[in-house]
């Protein structure tokens, strides 16, 4: 493609009338970008009043401030949905930041994981002799940069989100200083990281090339009343978008740094990977793919996001099987779960957005609480993670392996769980679009998934000790120091529990809301 | 001017950046691959601009602000290895695998 800059004089400054060009200053709606406000000034705060303060402050105030500060942000979306669902979608400050359904509900999910993992981390800084609020301020950081995300309406403000949502949790990740293990994830996570965040601005510098805008509504509308002659520049761009999203959700084949971070970051910053981070890349994606290219490339991108699903379903669930250390097999596990929710982006329609948002809801409860029961076994060092550690649990702790035994049913998707229906709508939803080759290796690879959920249970439930025979009758002994339950974390679980369970068995006003948590594009005034 | 002759340029310091995130065993010149790759988009955003007025050209902005700030980031983890292990070889780094 050849493009001659058509041969005219370059406008100087001096060639314009003063008058003729007022600085258009945007309107800025505070209210609008309310909950990421909230997280944002919330961390500042906390590192603010931390670092005035003389005395050490003790290590509940800094969970309070953050599972306050959350709240807060969860409160703060409540008059906004109102507002959306009685005046419907806007957008404010020059058309940058959309206001609908779907970024409200999205910022309720991210907060909800920086709680339930800001009650993990508590318990498991005084443990580990780290206690320090900059693990706090970070998690709110990232949690702002994650609703920036959600709620951008511009591939710039995408970009920024996703920046302020990464790089704080690069640091989280290699934060546990005497972990070798930690700081291994950290830098693994950070290059892949950047790496994946410079191919996804090399899409969008395309995307912005081929359409003339970097704003959605605006490319929207572009695809809409033209037909590019020559889309390749533009393909080149949702392909190269489509990577650096698939490396944010951790999507097969961009999947490889997932089991190493996930394995080597302290596990409650494992936990707010899982939950918050992936509900914030599948924000962007479901954004920019479904409803800002939805109606005019609908076509060219579907395939291209089935095959990630697929390949994600199945190499996340073999892999996990294999795996004999339990973060690593959950960290496969959930690049599995990405694959479900990757079938809710390829449907492509209301329904498959509703049922990925379900999934994230449910997905966020689930992961958390596993992750917070993978904290508590690891007991001090962080560093017994392996499937012999969880031999006789039921006997040691058996509250604590009854927990983990629902939140691993509920992974893999039994009744009465909300995995059950997270699953079941996403399903519903491809078929819906007569994708049913996609449903039926969804079916399957669920069932090859249950296999490794089921491994775990039996280890804790079933297994005699090591290097026993086969069917002998002594129960395994517990092994290693005794398993603690700090209240915050005890707290944290209960609340995954709930969540879990509840979605699970009264799914109405979640789905609900996931009906009217809809995206919308709309033109800044 | 021909528009092509900056894709180009920019596509060929992408392949570079990519080459050298993935051959380079340092963990500077893993970081300095990256640069690489965010310097060719901003050339990419503000030959594009040309056509499409400014927005690239903020955007180019937006990109140099982040790539500062990741890159500081990014130095940090890599000291913090090497005071623990006197190297920034990458490759070296192996505890977690399976």
């Amino acid at each position: 493609m050849i493009i001659q800059v058509p041969p005219t004089v370059p406008v100087v400054p001096e060639q314009l009338d003063p008058s003729a060009v007022p600085l258009a200053v945007p309107e800025i709606v505070w209210s609008a970008v309310a909950p990421a406000l909230v997280l944002m000034i919330g961390g500042i705060l906390l590192l603010t009043v931390v670092s005035l303060v003389r005395k050490p402050l003790p290590s509940w105030f800094h969970a309070t401030w953050t599972v306050a500060t959350a709240t807060a942000a969860i409160c703060a979306t409540v008059p906004l949905w109102q507002r959306v669902q009685d005046n419907g979608a806007s957008s404010e400050m020059a058309g940058t930041v959309g206001l609908d359904g779907f970024s409200l509900f999205v910022t309720g999910v991210i907060c909800v994981s920086v709680i339930l993992a800001a009650l993990l981390l508590e318990g498991y800084l005084r443990r580990e002799d780290l206690v320090g609020p900059e693990w706090y301020v970070l998690m709110l950081l990232s949690a702002s940069g994650g609703v920036v995300m959600a709620s951008a309406n511009d591939l710039i403000v995408l970009f920024l989100g996703l920046e302020i949502l990464s790089v704080a949790v690069y640091v989280l990740a290699a934060m546990h200083s005497r972990r070798t293990s930690s700081q291994e994830a950290g830098l693994k996570y950070f290059v892949l990281g950047a790496f994946s965040s410079a191919f996804l601005l090399y899409g969008i510098a395309l995307t912005y090339g081929a359409t003339g805008s970097t704003n959605l509504a605006g490319i929207q509308t572009f695809l809409a009343d033209n037909v590019l002659v020559d889309n390749g520049l533009l393909l080149a761009g949702l392909a190269f978008m489509l990577v650096g999203f698939g490396f944010k959700v951790a999507a097969v084949p961009f999947h490889m740094w997932a089991p190493d971070v996930y394995q080597g970051a302290p596990t409650p910053v494992s936990a707010y990977m899982a939950a918050g981070v992936k509900a914030a890349g599948f924000a962007g994606l479901l954004r920019v793919f479904v409803t800002t290219f939805g109606p005019t490339y609908r076509e060219e991108w579907m395939p291209m996001v089935a095959a990630l699903a697929v390949l994600s379903l199945v190499v996340g669930s073999v892999m996990a099987i294999i795996q004999t250390n339990v973060k690593r097999m959950l960290a496969y596990s959930s690049i599995s779960h990405a694959g479900f929710i990757l079938l809710g982006v390829a449907a492509a329609s209301d329904a498959g957005t509703s049922a990925a948002l379900f999934y994230l809801l449910v997905y966020t409860f689930m992961v958390a609480g596993s992750f917070g029961v993978v904290t508590l076994i690891g007991r001090k060092g962080d560093g017994r993670h392996s499937l012999e550690d969880y031999r006789g649990l039921s006997r040691a702790r058996p509250g604590l392996a009854l927990v983990f035994t629902v939140f691993l049913l509920a992974q893999s998707g039994i009744p009465l769980t909300g995995g059950f229906l997270a699953k079941f709508y996403v399903i519903g939803a491809i078929v819906d679009e007569g994708l049913y080759a996609l449903a039926a290796v969804a079916m399957l690879t669920a069932v090859i998934s249950a296999f490794l959920y089921l491994r775990v249970i039996v280890a804790m439930y079933f297994a005699g000790p090591a290097g026993a025979e086969e069917g002998s009758e002594e129960p395994a002994e517990f092994a290693g120091p005794p398993v603690r339950i700090p209240a915050a974390a005890g707290l944290a679980l209960g609340l995954a529990l709930v969540g879990t369970l509840a979605l699970g068995i009264v799914p109405g006003p979640a789905t609900e809301v996931t009906r009217d948590a809809t995206a919308e594009l709309t033109v800044g005034n | 001017m021909l528009l092509n002759q900056f894709l180009l340029l920019a596509a060929i310091l992408f392949s570079i950046g990519v080459y050298g995130v993935i051959v380079r065993r340092n963990g500077v010149l893993v970081l300095m691959s990256i640069e690489l790759i965010l310097n060719s988009v901003n050339i990419n955003l503000i030959a594009f601009s040309t056509y499409h007025g400014l927005g690239g050209q903020v955007f180019a902005l937006f990109v140099i602000a982040v790539a500062a700030a990741e890159v500081g980031v990014g130095l940090a983890i890599v000291l913090l290895i090497y005071r623990n292990r006197r190297s920034v070889d990458i490759d070296a780094l192996d505890e977690l695998k399976g």
